[in-house]
């Protein structure tokens, strides 16, 4: 019966959103923030801990959400580990384009790894599941305690 | 019940709304989201076309054919609506936009200029944000007590509770849901106003979902104020009403101020037109009160009575079939309730729920439906929510429930 939602409820997806690998809470970190969708309800808490040269050692998130949006929690977690905070902002720039359009360019290594969201583009009301741990991860970098993804 | 009254004709009532005939992503429309906004009959488009191709104009003011012609419809709905209510005059009708702003009336008018501080209102642990916020907002500002009634787990007024929080007589005013927009149930009105009255407390019903589905006689309740909205009982977006009794009302200040609510202006002072004028500051949304009239008219036609036994039948079938569904759990189960029905299924969420009803053409709510302290109460952090109209067919929750056990298979 759902043959045509498999693009955006993938395998992959289903079992990242259900078996999330990187949901936790980091015991030591430099920055946090929260994340709220006030429209559904959605709310996610990133932490995250820096390498001495500013780029990101590893973070980690708690979600209250739904399957895309756990699923996009934990593939970030995943992308953005080593990168600089510039570096962060500008992939979610293309990962935005990436969910608005569906377009995934192929030579675009990160993205390329997180595209079973892409499906999302069809989808205009879950794109936000898919950007709210973003916009808690920037506001962490940012040093803003509250993000909201409205 | 149902045979003892004149067959309820579904085809018939569904041929009214155009919209149903519309396919969703290929698969015809299964709309169970009335709760949120209900669609609109023939009558209620025809209506406001009507207006604007053949009687439009500002009202009130005109000294001219078409303004005359634009305000004697507009304040038919007036006359409509207190028919709809029983209210004793058409003078205790107040044109709001919805519900959300009967209620800042209230709180900003009656809160501020009735109320004194040290005085508390009391609303329920199953009220729609829209009850709540303006509340917080005159508390803080006014030196309000809040004080919140309890509820039990199956989403029922706890009575004794109710009327501990009125027993120091501080309750100024009740403002309370007539039915819950999450759990579908009924507040016993009467008794609610009974016992507030019993402490010299007034009551404020929040009829937004009740008026869809049972018939309201102010006068019978013994309410005071009785707020809804146009959108949900079939009508247009941006009309609604705020009934008060005329004394009540005369008492109140006026909230806005602005056109149509003056007596006269001078730059030194002004005074205040009548009630209902009063609170109705600015030119207000014509063509939508005009379509108002034709959607009371619309659900009188159908009467409360079949609309109500309909409604019975199809909640009643909808919670045998969704309970037979492993993994549901409905959420409310309050003896006296109406066709909302909310539900959670096992681990899946409730978004997901709905993306994937929305794939089979099955529209329905998911969220927090505007109602997050009812969630923390319930220990839920969302749920999905079917609600029925009068356009609601068995065969449309029998899709829903056979839909619901495959989306069960899909996150097992």
């Amino acid at each position: 019966m759902f043959e045509d939602v498999r693009d955006l409820y993938s395998a992959s997806i289903v079992e990242r959103g259900r078996r999330p690998q990187h949901m936790r809470r980091l015991e030591a970190f430099d920055a946090t923030a929260k994340g709220d969708n006030p429209m559904c309800g959605d709310r996610v808490q990133v932490w995250v801990r820096y390498e001495a040269d500013g780029t990101i050692a590893e973070s980690g998130f708690e979600a209250r959400g739904c399957e895309i949006s756990k699923a996009a929690a934990d593939l970030m977690v995943e992308a953005v580990q080593g990168q600089s905070p510039a570096d962060t902002k500008a992939l979610f720039a293309r990962l935005r384009e990436m969910v608005q359009s569906g377009e995934c360019p192929e030579h675009d290594a990160a993205l390329v790894a997180m595209r079973p969201l892409a499906a999302v583009h069809e989808y205009k009301s879950r794109v936000k599941c898919v950007t709210l741990p973003w916009h808690a991860l920037i506001g962490a970098i940012e040093g803003k305690g509250e993000t909201s993804s409205e | 019940m149902t045979d003892a009254l004149p067959r309820f004709d579904i085809a018939s009532i569904r041929d009214e709304f155009p919209i149903l005939s519309q396919t969703v992503r290929g698969k015809p429309l299964i709309y169970l989201d009335s709760g949120a906004s209900a669609q609109k009959p023939r009558a209620v488009i025809a209506a406001m076309v009507a207006t604007m191709e053949t009687q439009y104009a500002n009202i009130h003011r005109g000294l001219h054919w078409m303004s005359e012609r634009t305000t004697d419809a507009y304040e038919a709905t007036r006359e409509a609506a207190a028919r709809l209510l029983n209210a004793r005059d058409r003078s205790e009708i107040v044109f709001v936009r919805n519900t959300t702003e009967g209620i800042n009336l209230l709180a900003n008018s009656y809160g501020r200029g009735v109320l004194k501080a040290g005085q508390a209102v009391v609303i329920s642990q199953m009220e729609h944000h829209s009850n709540i916020v303006p509340w917080q907002m005159l508390r803080d500002a006014h030196g309000i007590e809040l004080r919140i009634a309890p509820i039990s787990d199956d989403g029922e007024l706890d009575m004794a509770a109710y009327e501990r929080l009125l027993e120091d007589r501080k309750v100024g005013l009740v403002a309370i849901t007539h039915m819950s927009n999450v759990l579908g149930s009924y507040v016993p009105a009467e008794r609610v106003i009974k016992l507030a009255h019993e402490y010299g407390a007034k009551v404020m019903l929040d009829g937004s979902q009740a008026i869809v589905h049972r018939k309201v006689d102010v006068q019978a309740l013994g309410a005071d104020f009785y707020v809804f909205t146009g959108h949900k009982l079939y009508g247009p977006t941006g009309i609604g009403v705020l009934w008060g009794r005329r004394e009540l009302l005369d008492a109140m200040p006026p909230w806005m101020g602005g056109g149509d609510m003056i007596s006269s202006v001078s730059y030194e002072r002004s005074t205040w037109a009548e009630v209902p004028h009063k609170f109705e500051a600015g030119t207000p949304a014509i063509i939508e009160g005009i379509g108002l009239r034709a959607a009371i008219e619309f659900v009188e036609a159908i009467g409360y009575d079949r609309i109500a036994a309909h409604e019975a039948a199809l909640t009643e079938h909808a919670l045998a079939k969704m309970s037979a569904i492993e993994g549901i759990t409905i959420i409310g189960r309050a003896q006296d309730r109406g066709g909302v029905i909310s539900f959670t299924l096992d681990r899946a969420h409730a978004h997901d729920i709905a993306t994937l009803l929305d794939r089979q053409g099955i529209a329905v709510r998911a969220g927090h439906h505007c109602a997050e302290p009812l969630m923390r109460r319930l220990g839920l952090d969302s749920t999905a929510r079917a609600s029925f109209g009068v356009y609601t067919q068995i065969s449309e929750i029998d899709a829903l429930a056979e839909t619901l056990g495959k989306i069960r298979e899909f996150f097992a």
